[in-house]
């Protein structure tokens, strides 16, 4: 699964707007993500195949968001 | 300073005076261009081909933030990751950091789809780079407004607050 972690750089309009791109993700459950990322530390932003989540973590990093991607339980 | 980006009939839009744009430009050639260098790659021909670079992390703290490891806890996965693809990422990010360069102009900015991603983008890596450089924190933002103007540290913050405007004008324009 993927992981993102909050920073204090990126901002919470952008992070939102970043999920709802890359993902495809409703308004709503971009906004819920954030959130637990700016309030838990960290949220699971999407998982699947390792190809899948390391494609993720890659295009994460192109936004300059600190993810990072972790087997599942 | 100034205004910040409007959605148009044309695209985003930013009205920007020619020593705003000339400061833009400046930090994004400084702090972006000449920070990320492109991606290397051995002399191998096929590792040329197949755009493998180096595996080891940064020790800049700014490249490190800007390249984090993919694997929190697996340095060899994150190595390997980091061979296949920090090539692509930094040229991507040099690609952004110029299309910037090259449209911020003094006047009426109006941006297709693609520049304003690219914006957007070296914007963020700008402020990124930044923050890491002045140890931004969460409070920066209330700090800076009770900070007086013969702090040494003022301009840096001034400015790296007029950018965090400028992005997040540009995120509402584009939703």
């Amino acid at each position: 699964m993927t992981i993102v972690w909050n920073d204090p750089v990126n901002l919470m309009s952008y992070v939102t707007y970043v999920f709802q791109s890359v993902f495809g993700y409703a308004r709503e459950k971009a906004e819920k993500l954030m959130l637990d990322v700016h309030h838990k530390g960290r949220a699971v932003v999407s998982s699947g195949t390792r190809e899948e989540m390391e494609r993720d973590v890659q295009t994460l990093h192109s936004y300059g968001l600190w993810a990072t991607l972790q087997k599942d339980g | 300073m100034g205004h910040g980006f409007r959605a148009t009939r044309e695209g985003v839009s930013v009205h920007l005076d020619a020593a705003e744009a000339g400061v833009l430009r400046s930090l994004v050639a400084s702090m972006v261009l000449d920070v990320v260098e492109p991606g290397e790659t051995g002399d191998d021909p096929l590792e040329r081909a197949l755009r493998i670079g180096p595996a080891t992390e940064p020790t800049d703290p700014v490249l490190a933030r800007l390249f984090p490891s993919a694997y929190a806890d697996d340095d060899a996965a994150s190595a390997e990751f980091r061979r296949y693809t920090e090539g692509d990422l930094r040229d991507a990010k040099r690609a952004d950091a110029l299309t910037l360069i090259e449209t911020a102009a003094g006047g009426q900015v109006t941006l297709t789809t693609e520049q304003a991603q690219a914006w957007l983008r070296a914007l963020n890596d700008l402020r990124l780079v930044l923050g890491v450089r002045l140890e931004v924190t969460e409070d920066t933002h209330e700090e800076i407004a009770g900070m007086g103007d013969d702090d040494p540290r003022y301009p840096a913050f001034v400015t790296y607050d007029w950018l965090t405007y400028l992005q997040d004008t540009l995120v509402q324009a584009l939703w």
